[in-house]
């Protein structure tokens, strides 16, 4: 199977051996190829019965559930990390799903189109909702309901003090960590980061 | 009549019957002397034998699980969609063996056998058994067939609960179970129904105490009350609406108590057909069966240490509409699996049909079985 780019970014961050939680898995694409090269081992949450016959073909462990219900079924801190890649701007209350990620992993990591970028900035300009490569949908077929730009990303982070371990962004020229070097919230399409709690000193 | 035995079928079977001379120690303290197992398999062992799938079947169910008996059979063994050549469960793959459970009314040793102690039928003197108990019986039918380990254990309802029991109480001999439709342990709710359908049967004048073969006759009304209830509680409000509505059997009103509304014809045909084919006395012991199953009640009343035995690879199934065993009681399986951090899949399939639908060709499910079992082909496959 091939990896998106943020999956294949998010690879990267992950220490072998651990235990994951994949929060909207898909076809568990990520959970197989984590799985074999760095012998991760967890569970992938989706809610398309057809993403389901695809992780059981790949022989990944997948639950079915409606992550805007919680992770009631986990308990706290039993995953290294909770993973949520382009699902974030789908959540009902994309606040609670980020608490939720903490409550049962040690460390979260998600990835989001960025709305900040220029391109979504010049349609607003004109008036209309941006359409991208990213974000294809129309306002009112969108499954997309809570955009975010980088910046607001960060600000809810401190609102509910999350500590930002990592960040990286894939700009539309398919480049890794250019953009956040260089006017992240202008130029990445697909904004990636690992998070944690904020230790209460 | 199928006017020739469909390619995709299991075809003709017979099946087979292994006498166990050894003593089965019962959960209720008391022992078999010996006991009988009837099976049926489809398929054929390999040389490893590691393509055994074991079938537990539910309530009402039997050994003829797939296939038919004769070429004149009307209908196919109870889980036909499911189990044959090219089917979820591929039998030019698997070797499958469906055994009658103990207790049961269809050849293996139950209530209608003759008792060696009195030489008359057991009657209400068998056993009580249970769901461990079974598990037990069939561990010792897998070593007569050379079997070590299941690659899986499937079943639905009280069939999912046998699996689960394997799962737990030979962690060593089960490589997948396939729980579907299925509870840890029935609820109040479902303990109340099962309570009613053993009132109707035990307040049947015929009943005689549970004694009613040597009297020549059945409990043919309380079996059969039993069964009417039970198949309320096995579909749903909306299918029965669908099905019947509340259409009437005359077309008008005839002011009377006999049949007026379809509904009410179509559940005494299934009483009584039910009654020409199933024993009372085993109806008793089955519902019993499953109020005392609780595999977490021998592990601190804690499920998550119950599952922390098992080895097995976990498939939960449940159904949207099912009431009688809900998505909420599968859930409670995955959630003990999620945290004795096994290996477990879930999904809950949208069905109207409530808790029969287990037994149905629903497309989205069978697909789900039918990758579920290639996946664990692919671990036997050289």
């Amino acid at each position: 199977m091939s990896l998106r780019q943020d999956q294949a970014l998010i690879a990267e961050w992950i220490a072998p051996g651990s235990r994951v939680l994949d929060l909207g898995c898909g076809d568990g694409a990520l959970l197989v190829e984590l799985r074999r090269r760095l012998n991760v081992s967890g569970y992938g949450i989706e809610i398309d019965r057809e993403n389901i016959v695809r992780c059981l073909e790949a022989g990944v462990n997948v639950i079915h559930g409606n992550l805007d219900q919680g992770l009631q079924d986990f308990d706290d801190d039993s995953f290294d990390y909770v993973i949520m890649t382009q699902t974030l701007q789908a959540m009902r209350y994309p606040h609670l799903v980020i608490r939720e990620m903490l409550r049962v992993g040690r460390e979260g990591i998600v990835t989001f189109p960025n709305f900040g970028h220029w391109k979504c900035r010049l349609q607003l300009l004109t008036g209309q909702m941006p359409v991208t490569r990213h974000l294809p949908s129309t306002w009112y077929d969108t499954a997309n309901i809570h955009m975010c730009t980088i910046r607001d990303f960060e600000a809810l982070c401190a609102t509910e003090r999350v500590e930002v371990l990592e960040r990286a962004a894939v700009d539309s020229e398919h480049r890794a960590g250019f953009a956040m070097r260089f006017l992240p919230n202008l130029l990445a399409e697909i904004a990636i980061y690992r998070f944690r709690r904020k230790t209460v000193l | 009549m199928p006017t020739e035995i469909p390619a995709d079928s299991v075809g003709l079977v017979s099946p087979r019957k292994h006498l166990f001379e050894e003593p089965l120690q019962l959960d209720c303290g008391a022992a078999l002397p010996g006991y009988e197992l009837v099976y049926e398999t489809y398929g054929t062992l390999n040389a490893a034998a590691d393509n055994a799938v074991l079938i537990c079947h539910a309530l009402s169910g039997d050994h003829h699980a797939a296939g038919y008996h004769k070429a004149e059979d009307a209908k196919a063994g109870w889980w036909d969609n499911c189990i044959g050549p090219g089917k979820p469960v591929d039998t030019n793959h698997f070797f499958v063996v469906c055994p009658n459970n103990l207790g049961g009314c269809a050849g293996s040793t139950g209530p209608l056998s003759i008792n060696p102690a009195t030489g008359r039928a057991y009657g209400p003197d068998f056993p009580i058994v249970t769901v461990r108990d079974w598990v037990e019986s069939q561990a010792r039918l897998a070593d007569v067939l050379g079997i070590r380990s299941w690659a899986a254990i499937l079943g639905g309802s009280l069939g999912g609960m046998q699996a689960l029991q394997w799962s737990i109480d030979h962690p060593e001999r089960v490589r997948h179970a396939a729980v579907i439709a299925a509870a840890s342990k029935l609820s109040t709710q479902n303990i109340a129904f099962n309570e009613v359908a053993r009132q109707a049967i035990r307040s049947d004048a015929n009943f005689h105490g549970g004694r009613y073969y040597e009297h020549g006759v059945v409990p043919q009304h309380g079996l059969m009350l039993a069964r009417m209830l039970g198949h309320i509680t096995y579909l749903s409000d909306d299918v029965l609406h669908a099905r019947f509505g509340r259409e009437l059997r005359d077309g008008k009103l005839n002011f009377g108590y006999d049949v007026e509304f379809q509904i009410e014809s179509y559940l005494r045909h299934q009483g009584t057909s039910f009654v020409g084919r199933f024993d009372a006395n085993t109806y008793l012991l089955m519902t019993r069966s499953l109020d005392y199953f609780d595999p977490a009640a021998r592990h601190g009343d804690n499920l998550t240490q119950a599952v922390k035995q098992a080895k097995a690879k976990f498939l939960v199934v449940s159904f949207s509409s099912d009431w009688r065993f809900s998505p909420a009681r599968s859930r409670e399986i995955v959630r003990a699996l999620l945290d004795a951090d096994r290996d477990v899949s879930y999904v809950e399939i949208e069905s109207e049909l409530g808790h029969d639908s287990f037994l149905l060709e629903i497309p989205r499910y069978h697909a789900v079985l039918r990758t579920y079992f290639e996946r664990i082909r692919a671990e036997f496959r050289p």
